[in-house]
Parts: structure tokens; sequence; C-alpha cells
């Protein structure tokens, strides 16, 4: 029986159910119970992304758990409700759950305003995440793409800080302008193939004029998710202004999606345009991680500092992924593998540690409403068990071996070496500035005699927060120490996107079947 | 020429002429306030339509009345469509008037004809009867706008609508007759095949410039668009959520009759000039609407925005473009309810809650409402899973595969413009603090027929083949 259970529609819609039943219940009587619904269905979530992990089969690259219904046939072009999943999109699921459940429980008593309607907004947010991850039709991937960014709109403009409205338009209208472009780019692939289905748009030969244009479009539209240089100006001020959950959920998986738009779209779609832009790309990763290093390194408050150390990390990512079309051109296909895997791990590396972060300031700031560093100092004289998970996602920021952050850096930074010195040469150097401005915060926040009053009353973790800082340290020492877990299962859909995808598009030689 | 007195093919409108009728009667004996019994007599003759009209759907074409007079799927669905939204304003409009004093049975009636004059405008095959629909249509809305006797935003509306709307009348008049002059036929399929053979000679063209330019007043579009934000602005807010919904469905079939039936071969004539329109429309509408602070006003300047998204589709001129164009305008009908639908909700007797800042504390003190509106706000700027994503995807879609990419992408930009205004309503509802309650209706009736139309919204949004394969089975019945 558990074989035919549609557990990727589990993953979409249990979440969404599970907000519907506790949206309703507003009063303060309810709090308890609706909070209780919320934990329970992201925990059940959790576990379906577990053991969709456990039942997948990490030797084979196709798609698993497929799903495929007709949903619109009046369109010309059938939309269907096609889901599935591969060794690069389901730990993205499994991080989505994960985040989504640890988000709900370290609101359990921060947020004191519309309780059932905060956590709802979390899960219909989890849901359409693991809509995007799951969806194989161009166009749901798109209803949900779009869909998704609602419920962050509302949970930033709602829940936020003083300057939310300002912060959560701008995160609004800028996503938005770069999803119509990816609209276009779709409709006319979809014109193209006859059909919305992503994995027949990968086989489809395009020429180059049109190949370049249809990557400026998907560019604009994941360039601005990401976000990479010169277009990341919305995430500090979305990350400063949205509460510590919005936080965490942007960081860690919203920013994913730019990414994995990258990966599922732009790369596959469009590899001969890629490779012509590679240099451009390289050359705006290796800004955004220079540059905006230097950025975070001037913050005084410490949400911004993250947001910018964030905008840094994706940098990594992208360099990556843009690194390979490089190597490949030179050959170097076992590099390629390694800067495509690098990016993937950065990414759910990324996602525990920014999000973790972000948690630590959180529980800063519940304690004494402020985040800007100069309020702090001798935090660790009061809060001992708090200063050491801090240490820990703090090292894992700057890279330390050991931890989950530097499994990822060390790998693009061990490819880009086969491209460039000097590409390999910048891009270490920033793993000095993160270590700096992580640490420098750390030092400032941290270390040091009380600094003052609000500081000497300060209360450790309890039990709640220990809890969910204990499962993100486990996860961020794990993939440190051993990653080759997740390397397995990302290899053989990795290895595949190479042979096949990342090949000229400009004739049908050299592509699978 | 078919059989000249058919008359099963026009059982609907002999229906409501007698329902009409009779409903005219019946009120003239009423001593009841309220009007309950003409409310509900008029409600049970729309419901009545929708089943007759439903029994019809997937009917053949039949001609009647010497070729006057044509119903097929087309028509057929649109009038359905007609139906369904006249009741939803109906269902908006009671608790409103009540309170207005405008509870007389002329409101029910004058609906009940303008709708007559709408079955007239789908269903008829020759530019005469075309025209006279469109007068019995016009003649009862400029009624219905000046039916606040006592307000004086109300009868400046009507006037300035009668008069614009006259002079639309008289473009459309003037170019019909330049074409029957050339042609010497008024009927639609004769001018057809008259095009057939002949080329558009310079006074057809003539000629279309001015029905052009009548049908893009009629709907509102850029430039002819400026009396359109005043009288939705002066009339009662219940008769602009009509007036902006349904006729406009008419109007669209009227343009189809029209342009497509009598001038398919002269498309080259008049799609560039629909092209020119819609693109000032979405552009003027979108841009215009950002800096309104007032929501009637912001809907209407958004309702011409929408109108250009609309006309965008029947300027690609193929069949899909035109079921897409049919997709739009009934979806945007459902939207437009909705939007109004707010407006009525937020008013009293005493005054008009019309401005955007009106809705402030609305997510604070009613969520429901708010998520509701959010709905519809999300929905009108196209954003999935809501029904007002498709038939923009399907514009888009149809004007990319017609290589017009160009106008594409004009549009589409506007629609993020659009966003801005749109989720400056969210703004006020959710964001911004406030100490009071905003005001909002007590009818029950009301809650409930908002909370329908607005999940509608998004159930259509989730199933859109429900009403797009409708639209394209008028057209694939029309070949």
């Amino acid at each position: 029986m558990l074989e035919n259970l549609p557990i990727l529609s589990l993953l979409i819609w249990l979440p969404i159910i599970g907000a519907g039943l506790i949206v309703f219940g507003s009063g303060q009587k309810q709090k308890q119970v609706t909070q209780w619904i919320a934990l329970i269905t992201a925990a059940l979530t959790f576990a379906l992304s577990l053991f969709a992990l456990n039942e997948f089969d990490s030797s084979r690259y196709y798609l698993q758990f497929v799903e495929d219904k007709s949903w619109i046939e009046s369109f010309g072009i059938d939309i269907r409700y096609s889901l599935g999943v591969d060794g690069i999109s389901l730990p993205l699921i499994v991080l989505t759950s994960l985040m989504t459940m640890i988000v709900i429980i370290s609101s359990w008593n921060n947020i004191k305003l519309r309780v059932s309607h905060y956590l709802a907004a979390f899960l219909v947010m989890c849901g359409l995440m693991n809509g995007v991850f799951a969806a194989t039709d161009a166009i749901l991937f798109y209803v949900f793409w779009e869909a998704m960014l609602v419920p962050m709109f509302l949970i930033i403009g709602i829940w936020g800080g003083p300057n939310r409205i300002y912060a959560t338009l701008k995160f609004f209208i800028y996503t938005f302008f770069g999803s119509v472009f990816l609209l276009i780019a779709l409709i006319y692939l979809g014109n193209q193939a006859d059909s919305f289905n992503l994995f027949k748009m990968h086989s489809m030969v395009i020429n180059a004029d049109v190949q370049l244009l249809l990557f400026f479009a998907f560019l604009i539209a994941f360039a601005i998710k990401v976000p990479m240089f010169p277009v990341h100006t919305w995430l500090p001020d979305a990350h400063v202004q949205a509460p510590t959950g919005g936080s965490v959920i942007l960081a860690a998986i919203m920013l994913k999606m730019g990414t994995y738009g990258f990966l599922r779209f732009m790369l596959p779609i469009v590899p001969d345009a890629s490779l012509e832009m590679a240099n451009v790309m390289i050359v705006l990763s290796l800004i955004a991680v220079a540059y905006i290093g230097f950025v975070a390194l001037a913050q005084s408050d410490m949400k911004k500092l993250i947001a910018y150390s964030s905008i840094a990390h994706m940098g990594f990512v992208t360099l990556g992924l843009f690194i390979s079309f490089s190597l490949l051109a030179e050959s170097h296909v076992d590099a390629a593998i390694m800067g495509i895997q690098g990016a993937l791990v950065q990414m759910i590396s990324h996602g525990f540690i920014s999000g973790a972060l972000f948690l630590c300031i959180g529980v800063l700031y519940d304690r004494m409403h402020s985040r800007n560093i100069d309020d702090y100092g001798g935090v660790v004289n009061r809060m001992p068990k708090f200063a050491l998970f801090f240490m820990i996602f703090a090292m894992a920021n700057s890279g330390l071996p050991g931890t989950s952050g530097f499994v990822g850096e060390f790998m693009v930074i061990l490819s880009s070496f086969q491209v460039s010195f000097w590409i390999a040469a910048v891009s270490g150097l920033t793993l000095i500035l993160a270590a700096a401005y992580t640490l420098w915060m750390y030092k400032r926040v941290m270390f040091g005699d009380v600094a003052n009053d609000n500081v000497a009353v300060l209360k450790d973790l309890n039990g709640r927060e220990n809890l969910v800082f204990i499962i993100l340290a486990a996860m961020v020492m794990f993939l440190g120490l051993y990653p080759a877990p997740l390397l397995d299962v990302m290899a053989p859909s990795v290895q595949h996107l190479i042979d096949c995808n990342l090949v000229s598009k400009l004739s049908p030689e050299g592509m699978c079947s | 020429m078919a059989d000249s007195a058919n008359f099963s093919i026009i059982s609907s409108e002999i229906f409501i002429l007698i329902a009409l009728c009779t409903i005219m009667i019946v009120d003239l004996f009423q001593r009841d306030k309220e009007r309950r019994l003409t409310y509900m007599l008029t409600q049970i003759t729309f419901i009545t339509l929708f089943i007759l009209g439903v029994q019809d759907l997937g009917i053949e074409r039949q001609v009647g009345f010497s070729g006057h007079w044509v119903i097929d799927q087309f028509a057929v669905v649109l009038k359905i469509a007609i139906y369904v939204a006249a009741f939803i304003s109906l269902l908006y409009a009671r608790p409103f008037i009540r309170e207005r004093n405008l509870m007389r049975g002329e409101y029910y009636l004058l609906t009940l004809f303008s709708v007559l004059g709408m079955m007239i405008m789908v269903s008829s095959s020759s530019l005469l009867l075309v025209y006279l629909g469109l007068e019995l249509l016009s003649l009862s809305l400029y009624a219905l706008v000046a039916l606040q006797r006592d307000s004086n935003q109300a009868s400046e509306a009507a006037v300035k609508y009668f008069v614009m709307g006259g002079l639309a009348s008289g473009f459309l008049l003037y170019g019909i007759s330049l074409v029957y002059g050339v042609t010497g036929t008024i009927l639609i399929e004769d001018i057809a095949s008259y095009l057939a053979i002949n080329k558009a000679n310079l006074m057809i063209q003539f000629g279309l410039v001015f029905i052009v330019v009548g049908i893009a007043f009629k709907f509102g579009a850029a430039p002819f668009h400026m009396w359109l934000p005043d009288i939705y602005h002066g009339s009662p807010s219940s008769i602009t959520a009509y007036i902006s919904s349904v006729p406009k469905i008419a109007v669209f079939g009227l343009a189809f009759r029209i342009l497509e039936g009598s001038f398919g071969s002269a498309l080259e004539h008049w799609a560039p000039m629909i092209m020119i329109v819609a693109m000032l429309s979405v552009i003027l509408g979108n841009v215009i609407a950002l800096v309104q602070t007032n929501l009637k006003r912001m809907l209407s300047y958004s309702a011409i925005a929408h109108i250009g998204y609309f006309l965008l589709g029947l300027s690609v001129g193929t069949d899909e473009a035109y079921a897409a164009s049919m997709f739009y305008i009934i979806v945007y009908a459902l939207m437009t309810l909705a939007g109004f639908g707010i407006i009525i909700f937020m008013s009293s007797d005493k005054k008009d809650y019309q401005e955007i800042s009106d809705l402030r504390g609305m997510g604070r003190y009613h969520p429901w409402y708010a998520l509701m509106f959010t709905l519809v706000m999300i929905s009108m700027a196209g954003i999935p899973p809501f029904i007002g994503f498709w038939p923009k995807l399907e514009i888009f879609k149809i004007l990319v595969t017609n290589d017009h990419i160009v106008a594409a992408v004009v549009a589409i930009a506007f629609s993020v413009v659009g966003l801005v205004y749109y989720l400056k309503v969210v703004k006020e509802m959710f964001f911004v603090d406030a100490s009071e309650s905003p005001n909002v209706s007590d009818s029950r009736s009301l809650k409930i027929a908002l909370s329908v139309n607005c999940l509608l919204l998004l159930m259509f949004g989730l199933m859109p083949d429900s009403i797009y394969q409708y639209c394209l089975s008028a057209f694939a019945s029309l070949n």
C-alpha cells in the first residue's frame, strides 16, 4: 500500500490542509490547539519527506514518485499536474519540511499577534515550496512559484518590523517583476515543445540567438530570487523587517529556489548561451562573494549582517554552477561534477546555517528587542549554552572544516582551481572575509564584560530553544563530517545533468534520447 | 435564408419579456416597502433563464427572422454568463439600495430591461438589431444611474453617461450607415459574403473606423475612456458593480458579431486599430490607477487596464484568441463584481466609505473578509492559482504564438505595474495599524454572496477548464 502512496502530493497538500484547519481558530483559547495542530502537521510532513528519502533509489538518475494527471486540457497545450523528484530536488524538499517544523517550534511563545494566521501562513508556504521543488510541469512550477509569494508577503507585512511595508512591497514587486519574464520564456518554450513538460524542454534544439534571449529571461527571474549582485537590494530590507520565522524560511529555502531554477531551467535548456555568458556570471558571483563580504563587514545590525552574508554564500552556489561550464569546455568532467555538487551541498548547508543564525538572532531579539550589535556585549556570561550553539553556527558560516559550510565551499573552490588560479584565489580569500565578519560580530556580541543592565538579566535557552538548536547543530556537524550520504543521493542526477543536458543544444547531436 | 418566424429560437427573450411585464404589474400593486416579491420574482426569472440557457448548451447554429436573429453556442454561453453576473449583482444591490431609499421596483425592472437588451445584442445577426439591443441596454443603464435622484454626484454621472453614451452610439450608427451604403445590406452574413468577393474599399474602411471607435467607447478603452472613471465613481456603488461588469460581456458579443461576423475577412483593417487601443488602455489604465486614493476610481482605472488585456486577445483575430478574450471578459465580470462588492460591503447608510484608507483595520477586525478581498486583489493582479491568472496566461500565450512579442512584453510589464496598486489595497487592510474597525455591512446575504463570489475566484482558479472549455466550444461550433 505504501508504494502507491502519492507521496509528493501529500507533501504539498498536507500542510495546506493543516493550515485550512487552523486558520479559523483565532481566539486566545484556541491558541494551544492551533499550535499543536500546526506542529503535528509539520512533523507529519517532515516524517513523510524522510520516508520519501528512505524510499528513494539513489542509484538512479531519473524521476521517482512520479505523479502525472491531466489538469487543464483546454489551453491547447496540456497543462498537467505532474510531480516527481530526483536527487537534486529531494534534499531540498526534506530541508523545506524540516525548516518549517523548526520555525513552528521556535515561534511557540514569541508570536503574540494572531498566532493561528501566522502558523497557517507558514504551513501554506511549506506546501507551496514543496510544490516548487516537486513540479515537473513548467506551468505548475510557475503556479507554485508565484503563489508562494503571497504568504511571504503577508508574513513580512503583518508580523514584521517597523519598516515592514516598504520591505514587503519591495520584496513582492521585485520578485514578481522577475517572474513575468520567466513566464514569457516558459510560454515560448511550451509552444516550441508543444508541451509544458520540463524534461521535454531539456531535449529541445534551440538556436543560439533564441537561447540568449531565453537566458536573459531566466536570468532576471532567478538572479533576483538568489539574489545575485546587483539585484540583491531587496534581500537586506526583507530580512531585517521580517519576523524571525520569515527570515529563516527566506534565507533557508526561498533563496535556494533561484539556484534551483538555474539548475532546472537555465543550465539544461540554454547551455550554449550559459556557456557564452559563463564568464559574466562567474564575475558577478565573485563580486557577490567579495564585495558583499566587505559590505557585511560594515553592518551594525546583526540581521543585516547575516542577510549580506547570505548573498555572499549564495555567490558560491552560482559560482559552482557556472564554473562547471568553463570546466566542461576544457573537458574537465570530474571537476565540473564537483563544482555542481559543491553548489548543491552549499545550498543545503546554507539552508541550515543561515536558518540557525537567524534563529540565534531571534533568540537575542526576543529577550532584548534589539538587533543592534552595539547593544550587546558579554552575553556569554549570562547565556553559556546559547554561546556554544551560536559559536558552532558562526564557525560553520565562516567555513570551518568539520562543519557543513566547509564542504560545499571547498568543493567549489577546488573545482574553480581547474579553471583559473585567480578565481580560486578570490573566492578563497572570501572565506577569510566570512570568518572576519561573522567572528567579529560574535566577539562584539558575546565576549567581553557584561555590557549593560539589559544583558545582565538575560536568561539562557529554554528547553524548546535547546531542541531546535540541537537539531540544527547536529545537521551542520553531520553534513560537515560525513557528507557522503547527501552526495550519494545527488550523484546520479548530477552525472545525468552533465552527460545529457549540459551538452550543446544547437543541434540534436550528443543529446541523450 | 431560414424560415422567418421560428419562435423557438427566441424562447428565452419571450420568457424574459413576459416575466418583465408580469413583474411590472405585480410591482404596481405592492405596498411592501422592501419590494420582497419583486426581488424574488426577478431572481427567479434569472434562475429560470439560467436553466433554459444550460439546456441550450451545445445547440446547433440556427438563423431565423429573415436572417436577423441567430442562436448558437456563442450566444448561449454569453447569455448564461450575463444571467449569472446579473444575479450576483442584484444579491449585492439589495442591502445597499435598502439603505439609500432606492428600494423601488424600477431598479429591478431596469435591470431586467437591460438584460433583455444584452440578450438581443449577443444574439442578433444584423447591424440594426445589434444597435437596437445596445440602445435598450444603454437607456436602461442611464436611468439606473440616475435613479438616486437626491444625489448630485449620481445625477451628474447620469448626464455624463447619457451624453457620452449617445455620442458612442452615434459613432457606431454612422459607421453602420456607411457600411450599409456600400454593401446595401445590414445583415451581418451578407456583409461578410460581400467582402468575400469585393475588397474593403475606402468607404468601408472609413465606416470601420467609426464602428471601432463606437465599440471602444462602449468598452471604455483608452483613448475613449474619459467618461468611465467619473461615471463609475459617481453612480451608486451597486449600480457601478452592475454597469462595470455585465454590459461588458454583451459589448464583447456585439464587437465579435460585428467585427468578426461581418469584417472577418477585413481583419487587417480593424485589428491594428484594436491593438493600439488595447495597448493604450493597458498602459494608461495601469499607470493612472497607481495614483488613485479612492478605491472606486482605482477599480475604474483597473477596469480600463483589464479591457486592454481583453482587447489584445480580440485584436489577434483567431478563434483561439476570441475564446481567450471571451474567457477574459467573463472572468473580468466575476472579479469586478467582487471588487465593487467590497465597496458595497463597506458602505453604511450615512456615508459611502470608498477611500482605500477606509479599509484600514480590516485585517485586524474582520480577518475573513480581509482575506476574501485579498483573494480578489491578487486575482485581479493575475497571480496564480487564482482565476485572474489563467485568461492573462492565455492572452500572453496567444500573443507570443502569433508573433506579437512587443505587445506581450508591454502587457506583461504593465501587469507588474498593476500589481503595485492591488497590493496597496492589501497593504491598507493588513499592514497599517488602525484603532477602530472599518465600517462593514451586517447583512447576512451580502456576506454570503461576497464570500461565495471570492471563493469562486479560487475554485475556478484551480479548475479553469470549467469556464474555458465553454468559451472554446463557442468558437469550435462556429466553424
